[in-house]
């Protein structure tokens, strides 16, 4: 094995800082992608969570509860598809159902989907771990449906949901690297323009630095979650 | 309406391109069975090496499963790409995926196999220890099998995470489901190929979707 074609070709630290800027641009479109997915997947995540243990009540008309069909057949098909797969095919079939926006939306939309399937099979769990009393006695006390969720359910669903949730997460963050295929200019797609401008391929190298800089801190958290709430 | 089934659910197209997504299709299942096997039986290696409680080697195991479960797999496709031609050039893309998901994957089982080694009362040990087994005969024929019950519902869904990971080999050109999918589109200008690779996706991975759910639900 060639060792000096090796390092000359991963470990170039004048090609690594002169595509510095250009991935440090790349590294914030990365950060704003996980940020909206983040943040818009675990509020629909949370929605469907509620409106599936809402519907799956004794009362429900039987026409709401067929509602139920299409959101456990949505929810499973996300997990069930590797990510990949599907931004692929939402970016290619949105043109055909008429819709146009942009690479960067269809991504964040792909993870928002999926993000939201897992959270709300995560936050159904732990809903549903909460002892069936505590509803019972919430609403003898006149508390409406809606306010005993809100106010006595959900906060104790979180803390059984927030293991799972924040490997969940962690998982989605990294996931947004794949929004470099359908050419988004995030991080990695930065990368790769360098890897293709020099033929070299420490772009990539020090984009690889930076997502493990980036993530490495997350990875310590969720398993320090994940302990901390084994006891 | 008829202008959406034409272009996703064009059976004419689906039943020409079905020779090229066949191929694909054989070489996913391929390389997730050999992907899956190597890491599942490398993370075991490292969860039993952890299991000696040498500090250099945990040190570099955990600065290991650090680094691997920080970077995202699809970095980790593409430096193993760009490497392999260090390697030979005619070192083939099925095996570079398959280095990749192994690096990837074993950091996953790693963690997972120690955990469930780590649950088994220390008291086994002792007894097992005291009765003058070694330590490899303690680790195969008291802890592993014990170790082993725990951890088949994490272990399940990290193989379906793993499995699903494979369609990153189409980044790097190896000819996968995806990757033939996306030639079947190119090639008919119609994305109904698309629909069928994820069609099938969801066929063969639903099940395990459940089976997952099935396993951590009976674990509580």
């Amino acid at each position: 094995m060639n060792m000096r074609g090796l390092v000359d070709s991963f470990f170039n630290v004048r090609i690594m800082a002169q595509y510095l800027p250009a991935l440090a641009r790349g590294l914030l479109v990365t950060v704003e992608i996980a940020s909206l997915s983040l943040a818009l997947g675990l509020t629909l995540g949370m929605i469907l969570a509620v409106v599936r243990v809402a519907i799956k009540r004794r009362g429900t008309p039987r026409l709401v509860r067929l509602l139920n069909l299409p959101l456990a057949l949505y929810v499973d098909s996300m997990r069930a598809l590797p990510p990949l797969v599907t931004l692929v095919v939402v970016y290619f079939a949105l043109p055909y159902l008429g819709i146009y926006i942009s690479r960067f939306w269809s991504a964040v939309s792909v993870f928002v989907l999926v993000l939201a399937a897992f959270a709300s099979e995560i936050f159904r769990a732990g809903i549903e771990s909460v002892d069936s009393g505590q509803m019972e006695a919430a609403r003898s006390q006149g508390v409406s449906y809606l306010q005993t969720m809100r106010y006595v359910i959900v906060p104790q669903a979180f803390r059984v949901a927030l293991p799972p949730l924040t490997s969940r997460m962690v998982s989605i963050t990294k996931d947004v690297s794949l929004a470099s295929v359908i050419g988004v200019a995030d991080l990695l797609k930065e990368a790769k323009l360098g890897i293709a401008n020099t033929y070299n391929t420490s772009p990539l190298i020090a984009a690889a630095i930076l997502f493990t800089l980036l993530f490495l801190p997350l990875v310590r958290l969720s398993m320090l979650v994940e302990r901390r709430m084994k006891r | 309406m008829s202008e959406f089934a034409r272009n996703f659910f064009n059976v004419e197209i689906m039943a020409r391109s079905w020779t090229i997504i066949r191929v694909g299709l054989s070489n996913t299942v391929q390389l997730a069975i050999v992907a899956l096997i190597c890491a599942a039986l490398f993370g075991l290696l490292l969860a039993v090496i952890r299991a000696l409680r040498n500090k250099v080697l945990n040190t570099l195991i955990i600065i290991y499963v650090d680094l691997f479960r920080a970077l995202p797999t699809i970095v980790l496709f593409m430096i193993v790409y760009y490497m392999l031609p260090f390697f030979g050039l005619s070192f083939p893309l099925f095996w570079g995926a398959v280095v990749a998901l192994t690096i990837n994957g074993a950091a996953y089982f790693e963690e997972i196999f120690r955990a469930g080694i780590e649950a088994i009362d220390a008291g086994q040990w002792e007894a097992a220890r005291s009765l003058g087994l070694d330590f490899r005969q303690t680790m195969t024929k008291v802890i592993l099998p014990q170790a082993i019950r725990i951890v088949i519902p994490p272990a399940t869904s990290n193989s379906l995470e793993l499995v699903k990971t494979t369609v990153l080999a189409s980044v790097i050109s190896m000819p996968d489901l995806l990757y033939k999918a996306q030639q079947a589109a190119g090639l008919w200008y119609n994305p109904t190929p698309l629909v069928l690779a994820a069609l099938i996706f969801l066929v063969l991975l639903w099940p395990f979707v459940r089976l997952t759910g099935y396993l951590e639900r009976r674990m509580k």
